[in-house]
């Protein structure tokens, strides 16, 4: 991964010292508090429901097992003793006190960590696939890209005061594990002619209350023009985004109002002025960065021999087998593998750990996956890298942490937001819905016979539990001061990005559950052969679906 | 817009500020060195050139720079308002306005901003800061200094660290 330089560290110190003094200065009254907002936004820091929130960047969701046990060595010190790990590949610490988070920042800067740009009408943290540089689909891996977009952004003196929130994602593989066109810039790692890696960039995607699939302004743009390109995709947005209206103000409306053509226009335009100009990529810093995201110290092993070992293990133990089947992915390098150690145990907020699993993650990574561990955006922690031989060892010291509950990808690896028992935004609670969902559904041959299911929760339009793009999405909505749930259906996040379709009134709380067992059931009914649910519902529609929901009790 | 402080910050110096900002087309013109709004100068360049004292221009964050650029190029100085300072679209007029018009002269913002934007702000191009409030200029020019270095190409430092360092 990524090593800082004399540069890099410097500037993140200067940072802390930057914000310890705009904190006093706040506690000293000479800022108010309209002018500490986005001073406090751009470090992180939010005022929830309850307490501030902290979120601190993971570029790219990859950190190393030092930095983790950083993270709950300060969820200990200076928080409840847990963290929440967020669909941007972040981490939230929900209890920080105000006055101590520059201390906190300065415990980040100590290994190499911010919270820089994690909250604020700026650019975000990068985020791309959990599985870069191990996915056997992979065109090229996309983390030096996104460290590349990281050092261009980090403090980028013209565009610290967007009209909005501006991310950006990373896809580097056939398959799309980053959801990159809801992003609003998503750029796709792809192959000319001659073999040259380029981007194809698309922009305007996003959820939240008006959900936009990007639209593509560029089929191939050579390497290394990608930061004088983005520039000029920011210059623009700066420019002529809306600003008299927080709700029309992300990129996805002036591509919109303007057409995708016409936003291209505009950016080719812009970026004559800037194309082959200093910022441009030089081989040199290329090669520097990528050489930080070389393979691992691989053994050559028996391939034949492991398989053997496991199938043996797995006829003796009906759990690991599940386990095998449902977190563990196959990975390009014979005799190795990736874990994804679930979050979504029933019982606890999806995406929750605590500082003891924290620093048990730390050492299952410096045992088995070379000291790295990657954050997804489905709220999980992958162990990436780990030989297959060492798999049932893994599982076992996994499962004795409550990190092994097998069941991703299935109905209960649900994305949640924090939901109104958090956050300040939130109509409706997500966090008890979601449990709810887990309680009803424990029989592991049910959910498994269901398969393939991602159901997505949001407390509310902003739409960080993306229930836009959940073949089931909930979404929490307030109705005369009492919390109801409006289902949708049919959307999904790969690459035939869809939204979900509204599927009628929305269910009081009491009512969700079973409004979903009912989902279930016409899907069962209905599947052919091996069909998902989303193949199933794109399939016969949503009608059924519906009449079932809405059928008078008998 | 607080449109007369006796004091400003000029290359990083805190300075007298003996220029009046004319908010608005107007029959009289105050005396003195004045700033008056881009689309006054471009209309009135006769009425200007009899002027006693200097005339600078202002423009306003939802401008189109480009309108403007050759006319007030020989401007001695020119000013961007922000009228919220949250409103970035500042930023992108002071990098144009030095690094695609080639404006040598001073930038000034005025209107809302605080001193915690003054580090982006002076890498951007904007070599003056005329605040709309009264508060301790000596102390907040010290934000000009927030950081040693930056990763990105800007006004200030042409070429990105990664052409100088790496």
């Amino acid at each position: 991964m990524y090593i800082y330089d004399q540069y890099d560290q410097k500037l993140v110190d200067e940072r802390v010292k930057q914000y310890r003094e705009q904190t006093q200065r706040y506690l000293d009254g000479q800022i108010s508090d309209e002018e500490f907002l986005p001073l406090r936004l751009q470090n992180g820091l939010y005022v929830q429901r309850l307490a501030p929130m902290l979120r601190i960047a993971v570029p790219y969701g990859l950190m190393s097992s030092r930095q983790v046990r950083k993270i709950a060595d300060i969820s200990r010190t200076y928080d409840k003793g847990y963290v929440h790990f967020t669909t941007r590949q972040n981490i939230q610490l929900n209890w920080p006190v105000l006055e101590e988070v520059p201390d906190i920042l300065a415990e980040l800067a100590s290994v190499e960590m911010h919270a820089i740009q994690t909250s604020g009408n700026c650019i975000r943290n990068t985020t791309t696939d959990q599985f870069a540089g191990v996915a056997s689909d992979e065109i090229e891996d996309p983390r030096p890209w996104c460290e590349i977009i990281r050092q261009w952004s980090t403090l980028h003196p013209e565009f610290a005061f967007l009209p909005r929130k501006f991310k950006i994602a990373v896809c580097g593989s056939e398959e799309d594990r980053a959801a990159f066109l809801l992003h609003d810039i998503g750029l796709q790692l792809v192959k000319n002619a001659n073999g040259e890696t380029g981007f194809h960039v698309y922009v305007g995607g996003g959820l939240g209350r008006t959900p936009v699939i990007a639209s593509s302004i560029r089929e191939f743009l050579p390497k290394e023009h990608l930061l004088t390109y983005l520039d000029a995709i920011l210059r623009v947005y700066n420019r002529y985004g809306n600003r008299d209206n927080k709700y029309k103000a992300r990129i996805k409306i002036l591509v919109r109002a303007w057409t995708p053509e016409v936003f291209a226009q505009r950016v080719e335009a812009e970026w004559e002025h800037l194309k082959n100009g200093p910022a441009t990529l030089t081989s040199r810093e290329m090669e520097r960065v990528k050489s930080f995201f070389t393979a691992p110290d691989y053994q050559v092993v028996d391939g034949a021999a492991i398989e053997a070992a496991l199938q043996s293990q797995v006829s003796e133990h009906k759990a690991f087998s599940r386990w095998l089947d449902r977190n563990v992915r196959a990975q390009k390098q014979t005799g190795y593998a990736s874990v994804t150690l679930s979050l979504k145990p029933a019982g606890v907020a999806p995406g929750d750990v605590t500082d003891r699993q924290l620093d048990i993650i730390a050492d299952l990574a410096d045992r088995f996956s070379f000291g790295e561990i990657r954050t997804t955006h489905n709220q999980n922690i992958v162990l990436a890298d780990v030989l297959k031989s060492e798999l049932f060892e893994l599982w076992q010291q996994a499962k004795s942490a409550g990190l092994a509950t097998p069941n991703v990808g299935t109905i209960n690896d649900m994305i949640c937001c924090p939901g109104g028992d958090y956050c300040s935004l939130a109509n409706a609670k997500s966090i008890p819905v979601a449990e709810a969902i887990q309680r009803k559904f424990d029989d592991l041959d049910y959910v498994y016979d269901l398969g393939d299911l991602e159901l997505n929760i949001s407390g509310c339009m902003n739409a960080c539990g993306h229930h836009h793009i959940g073949h089931i999405g909930i979404l929490g909505v307030d109705k005369k001061g009492e919390e109801w749930y409006q289902i949708q259906l049919g959307g999904s996040a790969n690459k035939n990005a869809a939204l979900g379709k509204v599927l009628g009134r929305s269910l009081s709380r009491d009512a969700v559950v079973d409004g979903i067992e009912k989902l279930l059931d016409v899907y069962v009914e209905n599947r052919l052969d091996q069909e998902s649910f989303l193949t199933t519902y794109q399939r016969i529609g949503i009608e059924k679906f519906k009449e079932r929901v809405y059928a008078p009790a008998s | 817009m607080h449109p007369h402080p006796n004091q400003y910050i000029k290359d990083g110096q805190v300075v007298e500020n003996n220029w009046q900002l004319v908010a608005a087309a107007t029959e009289t013109l105050p005396a003195g060195n004045i700033l008056v709004p881009a689309a006054y100068w471009q209309a009135n360049q006769q009425q200007l050139a009899d002027h006693l004292g200097e005339v600078g221009v202002w423009i306003d964050s939802h401008e189109e720079i480009e309108a403007f650029s050759s006319a007030i190029a020989a401007a001695p100085v020119i000013a961007i308002n922000f009228p919220k300072f949250v409103d970035g679209r500042g930023f992108s007029i002071a990098r144009l306005l030095r690094e695609r018009f080639g404006y040598i002269g001073e930038i000034r913002a005025v209107g809302h901003f605080i001193r915690d934007q003054l580090f982006m702000m002076q890498r951007c191009g904007f070599n003056a800061f005329q605040f709309d409030s009264e508060i301790d200029l000596a102390a907040a020019s010290q934000s000009l200094a927030d950081f040693s270095d930056s990763y990105q190409v800007a006004v200030d430092q042409p070429e990105p660290l990664f052409r100088r360092h790496r």
